[in-house]
């Protein structure tokens, strides 16, 4: 049933990567239960303009779960406290009336934050530019079916393929590290035929330049499958470590 | 050097040591639950690993096992510490599928190296470290040497006081914490792992755990009941029973 709440936020607010944030608390009235969180973001936004304020930076862009582009620190879970869901896909009447709650960007060395909730990404770029893709000799397009896989391998490459990069893992990780997305990337290719020539290459490539980047080291807590809004799963972590460790004792 | 140098080859050396020293207190809580039953026969296999090649080989390997995990654990944690930044989030949760141990292996760690001193001082030093000081020359007292191969002497002693027996028993539940997450955590870390054997590996981990666990608590638990051959108060062992 559709009613209406009235909360009180508290955001992270940082005029740019080097400036000192701090919280400030907004309060909000009269938001319908039916608003997903981002639109009541919207509303907030709509009236600190008018009271020609600066308006919250975040990031969001296809609003349908699929992007990977939005996300927030919610109540202490990336993405607040619903499993699988973006944060775009968390609506206001998993609140009630009354409410504080508390609106953090990712906090990691690896993603410096760019202004209020909006943090830096692009080391996870930077991750598949070092080795997350097939290369192909562009010709006719390959038939289907052509090529088998079994069918299994197949639903736990495209399980891995579900990952949208969001960096919630990271996020989540009390390590800051970045493991489930590169084991997600990795296993995706390591699991089907085209991603055999490259396959040795690519793990050792994609680990070094999450190193480098300085990311933190895998614990195994699993604290990123429990936040991941795709539920990837840490078995892809341990293939990773094992792609890994097969591609150094080769050498 | 990748094993330094790279995430994963760091967290190999830690599963691997980790994995030794599993096996170590695997056999070690064998070994000592035979002092509960026998505490001749537990004297008897105190002697024949006393200052002997083989027991000091295995020592060695130990004490270099337990040195590069410890290195490792201090190594890795500072760099993930670093990883995770200055800014710390406001609100931080837990979440239902992460142990507590998981995120405590440090403290935990720590917790453990600070009894394994006490538990080294109370009886490796005056077990194979005086056999082997005497065996290297170095004077010591005529019985300091013949108890230093009577194992069941030096645990009634100390496990007849109520307060070491707390004491392990506290440092045996800690152990326990870093157990359950360590054993599965390391097999994870060798990509011995998929997602059919997850929950699998994860219980047979709990299930080791906890055997080694009970099969050390055993003797601190007969020890505050004075139960047993051991430590009931009509026990008849002495550690020189021909004399």
């Amino acid at each position: 049933m559709e009613k209406n709440i009235n909360i009180t936020l508290k955001i992270w607010r940082q005029a740019g990567p080097k400036e000192k944030g701090k919280f400030e608390t907004y309060k909000l009235e009269n938001i319908s239960t039916d608003s997903s969180f981002l639109e009541m973001l919207d509303v907030l936004n709509e009236k600190l303009v008018r009271e020609r304020k600066e308006p919250i930076a975040f990031d969001h862009d296809c609003r349908e779960g699929i992007c990977g582009m939005c996300g927030l620190y919610i109540n202490g879970h990336p993405h607040g406290l619903d499993g699988e869901t973006t944060t775009c896909q968390l609506h206001m009447r998993r609140f009630n009336d009354g409410d504080t709650i508390t609106i953090e960007p990712w906090r990691s060395t690896g993603f410096p934050v760019i202004k209020d909730l909006i943090v830096n990404r692009g080391a996870f770029d930077k991750i598949i530019q070092a080795g997350g893709y097939v290369s192909v000799n562009t010709g006719g397009i390959p038939d289907g079916n052509a090529i088998p896989i079994p069918r299994h391998k197949a639903e736990e490459a495209m399980d891995a393929a579900s990952c949208i990069g969001c960096g919630a893992c990271v996020a989540a990780c009390k390590n800051g590290s970045a493991m489930l997305f590169v084991a997600a990337k990795v296993s995706q290719f390591a699991l089907l035929p085209q991603g055999q020539v490259e396959r040795v290459a690519r793990a050792k490539a994609m680990v070094s330049k999450m190193d480098e980047l300085g990311f933190g080291n895998c614990t195994n807590t699993g604290a990123c499958e429990a936040e991941c809004p795709k539920a990837i799963s840490i078995s892809h972590i341990a293939r990773l470590n094992r792609e890994y460790l097969k591609a150094k004792f080769k050498d | 050097m990748w094993l330094i140098d790279s995430s994963i080859g760091r967290k190999l050396i830690m599963s691997i040591t980790g994995a030794m020293l599993v096996l170590f207190l695997l056999f070690h809580s064998i070994m000592n639950f035979v002092a509960v039953i026998n505490p001749i026969a537990y004297d008897a296999i105190c002697a024949f690993l006393g200052a002997n090649w083989y027991a000091l080989v295995a020592t060695m390997g130990l004490a270099a096992g337990f040195v590069i995990h410890i290195l490792y654990a201090f190594f890795l944690s500072y760099q993930n510490m670093r990883a995770r930044g200055k800014d710390h989030y406001a609100v931080s949760s837990k979440q239902k599928e992460v142990s507590w141990a998981s995120q405590n292996m440090l403290v935990l760690g720590v917790v453990i190296l600070g009894f394994l001193s006490l538990h080294l001082f109370q009886f490796w030093s005056k077990m194979q470290l005086i056999e082997l000081m005497h065996k290297m020359g170095t004077h010591a007292d005529e019985e300091v040497v013949k108890l230093a191969a009577k194992g069941a002497h030096w645990v009634q002693y100390y496990f007849s006081q109520p307060v070491y027996a707390i004491l392990y028993i506290v440092w045996l539940i800690a152990l326990w914490f870093h157990l359950t997450h360590g054993v599965w955590s390391s097999l994870q870390s060798l990509g011995i792992n998929n997602k059919t054997w997850l929950p699998r590996v994860k219980s047979i981990s709990n299930v080791i755990a906890t055997i080694i666990i009970l099969l050390f608590i055993a003797i601190p638990v007969c020890g505050l009941l004075e139960a047993g051959p051991l430590f009931s108060p009509n026990s008849t062992y002495h550690p020189f029973p021909n004399l």
